[in-house]
């Protein structure tokens, strides 16, 4: 097996080094009543040939661009990655490296870090940035338990047009400790309703989406002065970062915590995993955040360094005393992303979220021209809920034999959002591509 | 790290087997770590203390002190209310390493019972505890 | 005389991204705008982030250069112990960068998935049978994910039965993450100490455990690197008293195909594809951690989970009794592919060959250096070894001093100073993907350092000396964090 380097005489020498006369002779300290009997029931192994056909074959099976023309995002967006920054990424030193606890060796991933957190922190407005959460949906979990811990409360308010997947992952991180959860409802606009606020106190946090599940854009700055007025803390997520290369970052409206989804910074979709929690916060706040930190240093010699830093705050330090059991997180996403908003560059950003912001708006008004109905009237980035009339799951289901994916149906998710659909249009749909699916819709 | 007779220890505070010392001065005790605390810890980077108008017991927890790689809790050796908290050492950790005894004092506590310094350790016995758990 | 496999040579310097660019470069190619612009609300609208604009040359020099300056399992060897830092095989790069995978959307409907979710179900399977447990989630992102999720189950057990326990055991040997997961479910970590020969002992888990303690969390083999000879007896005892043991299965790659995880008692366990699979660490993440358990432990597993009928694959929430989710979707659905290609490549053989060569390596290196380092537990060890910086103390010589001149001679350091239990530790896991050729020049090197230690100790306390940078100031670091530009 070419992984396995080892001859028999290899194996032979080292045996009598060790004083054991076979390998079954290594594991004399394994009782019997412990072991397998027998051999694994596992497929024969495959040469590299036959590996190729068995996984090109489950890969052909799978219904993806440019086959398919997507409309559907709900926190898992098709966006463009640069051939660049796939190559670069597949540089073994990065791939294959560890957690950089070795500083003097590690210098590679520590400044490319260091450099994704200053990109983030920049992109979201906020003071610091760590080097990555699993998932936007984890990245919030860990952020509602950041503002228990600031603020020593237990009950957070919790926007219902923050992801619905989101927000059960919450529920299961928050159930055990008993923290409780005040859900607010939305408004026709396609916005939080915030009144249910004004009746609670001992609020830890006031968590919502922007955009939100809807696609809509809230107004962060007055929820953010109802939490504070509260003594609470602005808990913003999101879904799709690229909304901030032409909306208000939600550090500029007063959020205390930024936590969201980063997949759609130059990481494939990967049916739904690895992706990015990005995850920053107001300086203030540094020591009660959840994972790793790269910080800026001097050497022995005086020459700049990188090394992780605050370790204190980590679990291998503080064990159950940590701000969060977080140990391997998703680097080599982070350092994607990073690789990603280096090669788009400010300008270039700009642009590309003005492409899908024009592209979606094309399609809504396409839409409205072809007699659907806009449900929400609120500003909306790349995505936005379109009603279509009863009976449309057939055309839904014709439209994908036609390898159209028309939206997300918000059925599943919002009960009374029965004929809903959530539609994505990102820079990757042409202009034909969004009038076929109007023609379509419209038959 | 130090050896023991390498040790700063001064006779007019007593000493808690956490290695925090006390000093009486006038109404009120003054408390920080000792020198085998500091060199046992290295380079400190970062000081939680806790409220003035806080009221802990003996043996209660009144703070953590962190070096790079460890942090530590810190333990009232008597108990008493926060008169004050030596605020110069958010911005000066270092304190705690070059002067744990003046510029590096932790907080200032009125003590609630007097029997609590009683049962706190000479320089001497101190000494002592130090060799027999080495 | 043999050249030193560290040596220096030309690597460049490069700057932060935001010292160099110009206003106006381009790294990206901006698609065909063939829509109008739409009026855009003046209040919302923003400045766009201060991000550099970089031309693709910059982008591609700077992170080819950044590249240099780290050291992979490509690069060389890695025995960081409790890591598996075993090679990562390209052809499962190749795999997970099929087009059917990266561009998979998670919310199609399922008849749109069969590739994803038969790849799943599969890998559930191989990995049910590898541990010799009954049901599986893959949903977890990483070992600490899973520890959580572990924890889940089990409070989620208790709960069915109308208990609230509040306590949990963990060693001392126990890696920090299991207290942290313990902790975020509400569980006080109860601690027990090992036995002088380095284990558990029966006595001092009975001791421990009674009715208000959930269960108890082991790693087997432990961190040690020694297997926990009293597991079974250990189990019933936690059982008796209506509690769960949860095994932390980083230590997997020792007993592939060689110790039976549900026989010995466990009810849940954790595996960490990203070490035991093969699936490369990318500077400290994404990885996996399934978890699997027994089958009465089935019905608290997270949703959604894959099922099968005639053949036909789908996402199944009907699991009244699940703890709920972990992620929002279901996982790192790419790491998966690599562990998937990584057990076909590999079969049954392969695996149990991989778990016994991994073996051989740690005693073989555990043999050669006893003597040079001191060796706190002088047993057979599994695929990892403890030494200690005891017999260098004399000369002033730390195991840091040690590590940091280990990386001038051309490897990575071992972990040190983990597991607690041993002070000045140094822990060794070379893997079954070294050679026994690499090995010794390893031992060599090492021999090489323990002479340096009594010779020249002044070079061990400066080092490394060959690496982009010298020994870093962690203090100010911590004292005055920098942590963004």
């Amino acid at each position: 097996m070419r992984y396995l380097p080892h001859t028999s005489e290899d194996i032979t020498s080292m045996l009598e080094e060790v004083g054991v006369d076979d390998l079954d002779g290594l594991f004399s300290t394994i009782p019997e009543d412990c072991r397998h009997r027998g051999d694994l029931n596992l497929p024969e192994p495959l040469t590299e040939w036959e590996l190729n056909d068995r996984m090109g074959a489950l890969s052909d099976s799978m219904a993806v661009s440019p086959e398919y023309k997507m409309f559907i995002g709900a926190g898992s967006y098709e966006h463009y990655i640069p051939a660049s920054v796939s190559n670069l990424l597949g540089r073994s030193e990065f791939l294959t490296s560890y957690t950089p606890y070795q500083p003097e060796i590690s210098q590679g991933t520590l400044q490319a870090i260091y450099e994704y957190q200053t990109l983030t922190a920049r992109l979201l407005g906020m003071e610091v940035a760590n080097a990555s959460i699993y998932d936007g949906a984890s990245a919030l979990a860990e952020a509602l338990l950041m503002a228990f811990r600031i603020t020593k409360k237990r009950k957070v308010a919790i926007s219902s047009l923050i992801h619905p997947l989101y927000r059960r992952v919450v529920q299961t991180y928050l159930e055990p400790s008993g923290y409780e959860i005040v859900e607010l409802p939305y408004l026709d606009d396609g916005r939080t309703d915030l009144s249910r606020l004004a009746g609670i106190n001992d609020l830890a946090a006031v968590a919502v989406q922007s955009p939100n599940f809807f696609g809509c854009i809230e107004n962060l700055k007055e929820i953010g002065e109802m939490a504070h007025e509260k003594s609470a803390l602005l808990v913003a997520s999101f879904t799709e970062p690229l909304a901030y290369g032409l909306f208000k970052n939600p550090g500029s409206q007063g959020a205390d915590i930024v936590c969201g989804e980063g997949q759609s910074l130059g990481i494939p979709q990967s049916f739904g995993g690895p992706v990015l929690g990005m995850f920053a916060s107001k300086m203030k706040y540094v020591r009660s955040m959840p994972g790793r930190l790269v910080g800026k240093t001097t050497d022995l010699d005086g020459k700049r360094g990188f090394v992780l830093t605050l370790a204190t705050r980590e679990q291998h330090i503080r064990r159950e005393k940590a701000t969060s059991n977080i140990c391997t997180n998703n680097s080599l996403c982070a350092l994607a992303a990073a690789m990603y908003m280096a090669s788009i560059g400010g300008t270039g950003m700009r642009e590309l979220a003005m492409l899908n912001y024009d592209k979606s708006e094309y399609l809504k008004s396409e839409l409205k021209k072809a007699g659907f109905k806009i449900n929400f009237e609120s500003p909306t980035f790349n995505e936005f809920v379109v009603e279509f009339p009863a009976g449309f799951e057939n055309t839904y289901e014709r439209l994908l034999e036609k390898k159209i994916v028309a939206g997300l149906p918000l059925a599943p998710y919002y009960p009374e959002l029965s004929s809903h659909y959530l539609l994505c249009v990102t820079e990757t749909r042409t202009r034909e591509d969004i009038d076929v699916l109007v023609r379509e819709v419209k038959s | 790290m130090k050896e023991i007779s390498d040790l700063i220890l001064p006779d007019d505070v007593r000493y808690a087997e956490d290695h925090e010392w006390a000093r009486p001065e006038s109404e009120k005790v003054r408390v920080g770590i000792d020198d085998y605390a500091q060199d046992q810890l290295g380079d400190i980077v970062f000081v939680e203390l806790p409220q003035v108008g806080d009221t802990l017991e003996k043996d209660e927890v009144f703070g953590t002190v962190e070096s790079v790689k460890a942090v530590s809790e810190l333990y009232m050796p008597i108990g008493g209310e926060i008169l004050a908290v030596n605020t110069a050492l958010e911005e000066f950790p270092e304190l705690l390493n070059s002067d744990p005894y003046d510029d590096g004092w932790m907080i200032d506590v009125i003590p609630s019972d007097p029997d609590d310094w009683d049962a706190l350790m000479t320089k001497d016995a101190y000494i002592e505890a130090l060799k027999g758990g080495k | 005389m043999k050249e030193s496999l560290g040596t220096s040579g030309l690597i460049l310097n490069e700057p932060l991204l935001w010292e160099k660019g110009k206003k106006g470069r381009r790294g990206f190619s901006i698609p065909r705008r063939d829509v109008e612009f739409s009026p855009l609300n003046e209040d919302l609208a923003g400045e766009g982030p201060d991000f550099p604009d970089l031309s693709e040359v910059d982008v591609v020099r700077h992170y080819t250069r950044l590249s240099t300056w780290n050291f992979g399992v490509d690069t060389g060897m890695y025995p960081l112990g409790s890591c598996t830092m075993k090679y990562n095989p390209k052809t499962n790069e190749r795999q997970a960068g099929l087009r059917g995978f990266t561009g998979a959307h998670p919310l199609l409907p399922a008849g749109l998935s069969q590739g994803t979710l038969k790849l799943m179900f599969e890998l559930e399977q191989y990995l049910s049978e590898i541990t010799g447990m009954d049901a599986v989630t893959l949903q977890p992102a990483a070992g600490a994910h899973g520890e959580f999720t572990g924890m889940l189950v089990i409070y989620a057990y208790h709960k069915s039965k109308g208990e609230r326990r509040s306590k949990i055991i963990v060693p001392d040997t126990a890696h920090g993450t299991n207290p942290a997961s313990a902790m975020l479910c509400g569980y006080q970590s109860v601690p027990v100490k090992s036995n002088e020969q380095g284990i558990l002992s029966p006595e001092a888990v009975a001791g421990v455990m009674d009715e208000d303690t959930a269960g108890i969390m082991v790693t087997n083999p432990n961190t040690l690197g020694l297997f926990e000879e009293n597991i079974k007896k250990i189990a019933e005892i936690v059982h008796a008293k209506g509690g769960l043991v949860y095994c932390d299965g980083a230590n997997m790659n020792a007993v592939m195909g060689i110790v039976h995880m549900g026989e010995i008692g466990v009810d849940v366990l954790h595996l960490n594809l990203h070490k035991t699979f093969s699936t490369p660490h990318g500077g400290g993440g994404p990885g996996c951690g399934p978890v699997c358990v027994k089958k009465h432990l089935e019905p608290f597993l997270p949703v959604p989970r894959v099922v099968e009928e005639n053949g036909k694959y789908s996402l199944s929430e009907d699991f009244p009794e699940s703890v709920g989710k972990l992620h929002a979707f279901y996982g790192n659905f790419g790491v998966m592919i690599k562990a998937y290609s990584y057990i076909l490549s590999m079969g049954p053989g392969g695996l149990k060959k991989a778990s016994q060569l991994a073996v051989l390596n740690a005693n073989y290196i555990k043999e050669k250096l006893k003597g040079v380092f001191h060796l706190p537990y002088d047993r057979p060890c599994m695929h990892e070894c403890v030494f200690s910086d005891e017999l260098q103390k004399a000369d002033k010589v730390t195991t840091l001093d040690m590590v940091k001149r280990l990386m001038d001679y051309g490897y990575h350091p071992p972990t040190i100073y983990f597991p607690l239990v041993v002070h000045g530790s140094i822990m060794i896991e070379p893997t079954e993907t070294e050679s026994k050729e690499d090995i010794d020049l390893f031992i060599e090197a090492l021999k090489a350092i323990a002479l340096e230690a009594k010779e020249n100790p002044e070079l061990l306390h400066n080092a490394p000396g060959r690496c982009k940078v010298r020994r870093l100031d962690e203090t100010t670091a911590a004292r005055k964090p920098c942590l963004a530009g």
